[in-house]
């Protein structure tokens, strides 16, 4: 019970400290933008957008800071992030409900992908010490976890997509010229789009995981439950599986939510290469068009996002290892 | 302890070495490190003497006829703008690393300072340094990076290091508390407050030498993540732009669809780059790994001889 107390409390702790990171860093910098901005637009666009300016800024000259403080942290909570000003007029929360389940498909599915597959590998790799696998595989590993994310990208476009001639579509979630909906033709054509962008998240995050599990196999073979195992004539794929896997995969999966924040990272910026229509796309756009409300809003629900990931992580290893439940 | 802590307390038990010994020979004899080293001084050389690969001094500025094909005196072709791709990239190596070094140096002292202090304080100050140190942490690193770049109007090259050591100190602070945590109650750190020892003799000329690989370790994860972070940062636009380095480099290709129109190399090549010098940090930072524990080096296959 105080596990979970203490993993609730850091949530609210860290989310609390990027909304007032999110709140104060347009007033800090030089040329404070958002003061600057509304002065610009003053007189200039219509007093909705003005209002929605005011709400994603939690700016309104008339009140003392500390007010501006709690009426944006209350505005954010509540769900009003104001009005989007490159997709004028939608509310922000319209964009983002429409830009959320395809960063979620993409990089859900591929980070599972990715999860399942390399700590697979990994076992596999670290069981069999003198094996192929483990002799060939982690430099190699090691190298394509280092490549930038954008370069695989690119380089993925230019053999699978335009080396085939448009084989794989290199642009966008899915053809416009299709009409959305349940029917066949357009999932297939949502999949299709969808492969290049996977392949670049998937080849560049499986290396870590299969170093990391690799490396936790090795250590765990050392133990002595291993070694009454084999006593006891228990056959090696059970061995492997049931009594080093399941033991070695416990630091991996509280390395899946720390992770977690690199893989957005590199998401957002796989987006832009495809020109994704998911979160990390739009959060580009929002930096582009000068869109502070998009831009504050992205950012908040990315890091909530993440904060939720890490939680389910952290009481998934605590149920799974009752070491960790006292640990604490 | 959140769980998120027990995957850096891995390889913690180092036997107390002298600094620096041992350390070049075991170097030289890993492969992957020798790999990793080599490609390391090659850019270095680049870096500091960019004159030796190419003839061309001023890369930026001096125009060639646009779009040229590799060939003669373009090893790798021009550009849109009639640049030599080539020469580009050599001087591009300078500012690539220096950001690299400078970042990720910047973060490994701030995560020594915050991980050793957090661990000899103990109680209070060991749970709010911690605390700091996991927000920080989990707060999704490159999204924060773009929201302070772009409202510091786009990176000048204080901003974009400014904003990688802030987000980039967290994770080395966490493994270097986990290990000095594990060397507190160690004797000979017994014998030095037995003998009266201040606590800043102790933490500098006793811990960390202790820490050296993992310190070192920690410095080659955070110049991979700066030089990555950087390059992406330049990529979409937001780091400095007329600048030559690798990372905007790509960031012109793609706005003037360089593949598209046939201009792979200007695509590929400072991504290659980007990719061996992240590649080189890695290996020498997986060599390390190995080097501090035997028991993750390579099992030789045994000849049966007959």
């Amino acid at each position: 019970m105080r596990f979970i107390l203490r993993r609730l409390g850091f949530f609210v702790i860290t989310l609390w400290v990027a909304l007032t990171v999110n709140f104060f860093v347009p007033r800090l910098m030089p040329g404070n933008p958002a003061e600057a901005m509304m002065a610009r637009f003053r007189g200039r666009i219509n007093p909705d957008a003005l209002k929605a300016l005011e709400v994603a800024f939690g700016l309104n000259t008339q009140k003392p800071l500390f007010v501006q403080y709690l009426d944006y942290l209350g505005n954010t909570l509540t769900g009003h992030f104001g009005i989007s000003l490159t997709f004028f007029p939608q509310p922000v929360s319209t964009v983002l409900a429409q830009a959320l389940p395809w960063t979620l498909g993409l990089v859900g599915i591929t980070t599972v992908l990715a999860f399942v597959l390399g700590t697979g590998i990994g076992l596999i790799g670290g069981w069999r010490r003198n094996g192929i696998v483990d002799s060939v595989l982690p430099p190699v590993f090691v190298i394509t976890s280092a490549l930038p994310y954008f370069w695989v990208g690119l380089v993925l476009i230019m053999v699978l997509s335009l080396g085939t001639n448009g084989a794989l579509p290199n642009d966008g979630g899915y053809d416009p010229t299709l009409n959305p909906g349940f029917n066949a033709v357009f999932i297939w054509d949502v999949v299709k789009h969808a492969i290049l962008p996977a392949l670049s998240i998937l080849i560049i995050s499986i290396g870590g995981w299969i170093l990391t599990m690799r490396n936790n196999v090795v250590t765990t073979l050392a133990e002595d439950y291993i070694r009454m195992a084999r006593a006891k004539g228990i056959p090696n794929h059970r061995i492997m599986i049931n009594y080093a896997g399941r033991n070695a995969i416990l630091p991996n999966l509280s390395g899946f939510a720390m992770s977690l924040g690199f893989v957005v990272s590199g998401s957002i910026l796989v987006e832009f290469t495809f020109n994704y229509p998911g979160v990390g796309y739009m959060l580009l756009s929002a930096v582009n068009n000068q869109d502070y409300p998009l831009m504050q809003a992205l950012f908040v629900l990315i890091t909530v996002a993440v904060l939720v990931a890490v939680l389910i992580s952290d009481f998934l290893t605590a149920w799974l290892d009752p070491r960790v439940r006292t640990a604490g | 302890m959140s769980a998120v802590a027990a995957t850096v307390a891995g390889s913690d038990a180092t036997t107390r070495v002298r600094p620096g010994s041992g350390v070049l020979r075991a170097v030289l004899g890993n492969k992957k490190a020798l790999a990793g080293a080599i490609m390391l001084l090659i850019f270095l050389v680049a870096a500091i003497a960019p004159g030796l690969f190419t003839s061309i001094r001023h890369p930026d500025t001096h125009k060639f006829a646009q779009l040229l094909p590799p060939g003669s005196g373009h090893i790798l072709g021009t550009n849109a703008f009639g640049q030599d791709i080539w020469a580009q990239l050599v001087y591009g190596t300078r500012q690539s690393l220096f950001v690299a070094v400078v970042a990720g140096a910047l973060a490994s002292i701030l995560s020594i300072i915050v991980g050793v202090s957090a661990a000899y304080l103990g109680g209070l100050g060991d749970d709010l340094l911690s605390l700091l140190t996991d927000v920080f942490l989990v707060i999704p690193a490159f999204p924060l990076i773009i929201v302070i770049a772009a409202y510091a109007g786009g990176g000048s090259m204080l901003v974009v290091i400014g904003v990688l050591v802030v987000t980039g100190w967290s994770y080395g602070a966490r493994q270097l508390r986990a290990q000095a945590m594990s060397l507190r109650n160690r004797d000979f750190l017994e014998s030095a407050r037995v003998r009266g020892e201040r606590r800043s003799y102790v933490i500098v000329f006793e811990i960390l030498p202790t820490m050296v690989s993992l310190i070192a370790a920690n410095f080659l994860g955070a110049a991979l993540y700066a030089l990555l972070t950087a390059a992406g940062l330049q990529f979409i636009g937001l780091g400095n732009s007329s600048t030559d380095s690798w990372g905007t480099m790509l960031h012109w290709a793609q706005s003037n669809e360089a593949l598209q129109t046939g201009q792979q190399w200007w695509v590929i090549a400072p991504g290659l780059c980007i990719a061996l010098l992240g590649a080189s940090f890695a290996l020498l930072n997986y060599a390390f790994d190995e080097i501090s524990n035997p028991a993750l080096r390579p099992v030789r296959r045994r000849k049966v001889r007959k």
